[in-house]
């Protein structure tokens, strides 16, 4: 269990750690680390998983499952679509 | 078992960020998705393991629905598409943390009043990221072609926030929920996301989509709190704070305040209608192939057109074809052409031009006076003059390359429309203009054929 003042902690250290990543970034990679950002927080996955596997009602099971599958999505979709992208980056080192 | 999950989250969270780290470097970025991929993987496994819990069936079954559709969508889709769909699975995060936070209104049990309000700012925060997103990707796909705007917009959104905001303030404090509150309350928060993002412009839409990219973290890490799960806490939040900076910076790049992309109905006003002195003069591929083939220097300045006409291997053979000639080819990105930032760079990187050709802003600038051929193709607000001079004009302020004190510029171009911002541009009506009029990857190889004549 994760005490109020230590999640308080967590939360600060976190926004600053994100904060440091993103600021000496070269332009050129904004759009895959946003994309990476992205699939990053299809960690969401997780939390559906936990609703929806302790879900009781077919309401809640329902709405769970719809989680679920969006959560999935934004993984994988995030997953591949960086994937891609960061791809051509390595291709283009190899040309110059 | 609990502690063996506990240790696979802190596992998780720690390569998130190492991956992110290792993301923010060309040269390691490619292995960054992957450690991060493998976090994901641990995370998500372990979950499994979690105590109590049920339905794994189905659980399995939606995790192959929206995986296999999320992959198969990621695959197939062609690269100028990427931005739409970076909104759509950005949305679908915004969505799962707005069912997990439903899903937890509804069993009802919350340990304090702290994570009851939390839940609900997750809940509020990832529908209007969920609707939002739905329509940024609508509008980039091309299903919704122009921005809805109506008289008193602002209010009407203002209001619908406050309907919104109201019915999750009646859940926190009432803390006993009954179906109809929580119906309402999501109803909501999802028409104020669609309101919010229909009356944007496309041209803005790479900021809303990076202000969404952030909601989504912040809403992850709200019912992280709720559920009690670090992994969730710190990806949420490193998201949420890496994605607002990241909105700033491009907003900034524009000269514009947040507010004022999200708040100004940019380029509506029917006021102060632009007169701009001149005509357009057209050109021929030829002549335009000529000029570029005995130029000095050329710079290309590149913008969302070109992504639509798929233009940028033909741009690269040009490139090519200029060099052996002894021209010297730049290109100028600015930060915010195209739909991300960054856009052009992933796109001209698809295409092999090597990275040390593409200048900033900032860089190329000064060189555009000694430039004898600026050749724009599919940029428009970018290089407009009017952002500098006219101080009535809607973009006025926001920095552009300055392709108007070249000697010559090109417009590639596909009719006489104008830019997203529905601004005239005066680049078009100058002295040392001429418009190339067609569609951008026929028009290039209509100058390559006729650089390779002479």
């Amino acid at each position: 269990m994760i005490e109020g003042m230590t999640a308080l902690y967590i939360f600060m250290l976190s926004a600053f750690t994100g904060y440091e990543i993103i600021g000496r970034v070269p332009v050129i990679l904004h759009t895959p680390l946003m994309s990476g950002s992205n699939f990053v927080h299809g960690i969401v996955l997780v939390g559906a998983m936990v609703a929806m596997g302790h879900a009781h009602t077919t309401l809640e099971l329902v709405i769970g499952f719809i989680g679920v599958a969006l959560a999935a999505g934004n993984a994988v979709g995030g997953y591949v679509v960086t994937e891609r992208m960061l791809e051509m980056f390595k291709s283009s080192k190899g040309s110059n | 078992m609990h502690n063996i999950i506990q240790i696979s989250y802190f596992i998780a969270a720690f390569l998130f960020i190492f991956g992110l780290k290792r993301m923010s470097s060309p040269l390691t970025a490619r292995d960054g998705i992957l450690w991060a991929g493998i976090g994901m993987l641990v995370a998500s496994l372990i979950t499994f393991f979690e105590p109590g819990m049920e339905n794994y069936l189905l659980m399995t079954t939606a995790i192959f629905v929206g995986g296999i559709a999320a992959f198969w969508s990621g695959k197939k889709v062609a690269m100028t598409d990427m931005p739409q769909m970076i909104a759509l699975y950005n949305g679908m995060g915004g969505g799962a943390a707005g069912a997990i936070a439903a899903v937890e209104l509804l069993k009802g049990d919350f340990h304090s009043q702290t994570f009851l309000t939390l839940a609900v700012l997750g809940a509020l925060i990832g529908s209007i990221s969920f609707s939002g997103s739905m329509v940024a990707f609508a509008k980039l796909q091309g299903l919704i072609r122009r921005p809805m705007r109506f008289p008193g917009q602002q209010l009407f959104n203002i209001a619908v926030f406050l309907v919104a905001a109201g019915f999750g303030a009646v859940l926190v404090i009432r803390g006993e929920f009954t179906g109809s509150i929580i119906l309402i309350f999501f109803a909501a928060a999802l028409a104020y996301g669609m309101f919010m993002a229909l009356p944007i412009g496309g041209a803005d839409m790479p900021v809303v989509i990076s202000l969404f990219n952030a909601l989504t973290g912040l809403a992850v890490a709200f019912e992280g709190f709720v559920l009690n799960n670090a992994a969730m806490i710190i990806a949420g939040t490193v998201v949420g704070s890496a994605g607002t900076l990241l909105t700033q910076l491009m907003a900034r790049a524009m000269n514009r305040s947040l507010g004022n992309v999200l708040f100004s109905s940019f380029g509506a006003s029917g006021g102060a209608e632009e007169s701009v002195e001149g005509s357009m003069k057209p050109i021929d591929a030829v002549d335009a192939g000529v000029m570029m083939a005995f130029a000095e220097r050329v710079i290309i300045i590149p913008g969302y057109g070109m992504a639509v006409a798929q233009a940028q291997h033909k741009i690269f053979e040009l490139m090519e074809m200029l060099l052996a000639r002894g021209v010297d080819v730049k290109f100028a990105i600015h930060p915010v052409a195209g739909r991300m930032p960054g856009h052009m760079n992933v796109l001209l990187a698809e295409a092999n031009v090597p990275y040390d050709r593409l200048y900033d802003l900032d860089e190329i600038n000064a060189a555009f006076p000694q430039t004898d051929v600026a050749l724009v193709i599919g940029a428009n607000d970018v290089v407009n003059p009017s952002a500098r001079t006219n101080p009535d004009s809607p973009i006025y302020g926001m920095p552009i390359l300055n392709a108007d004190q070249a000697k010559n510029v090109i417009v590639i171009k596909r009719g006489q429309g104008k830019g997203f911002s529905g601004v005239e541009n005066a680049l078009f009506f100058g002295d040392n203009t001429r418009m190339l009029y067609g569609d951008g990857q026929a028009m290039v190889g209509e100058l390559i054929e006729a650089v390779k004549e002479f």
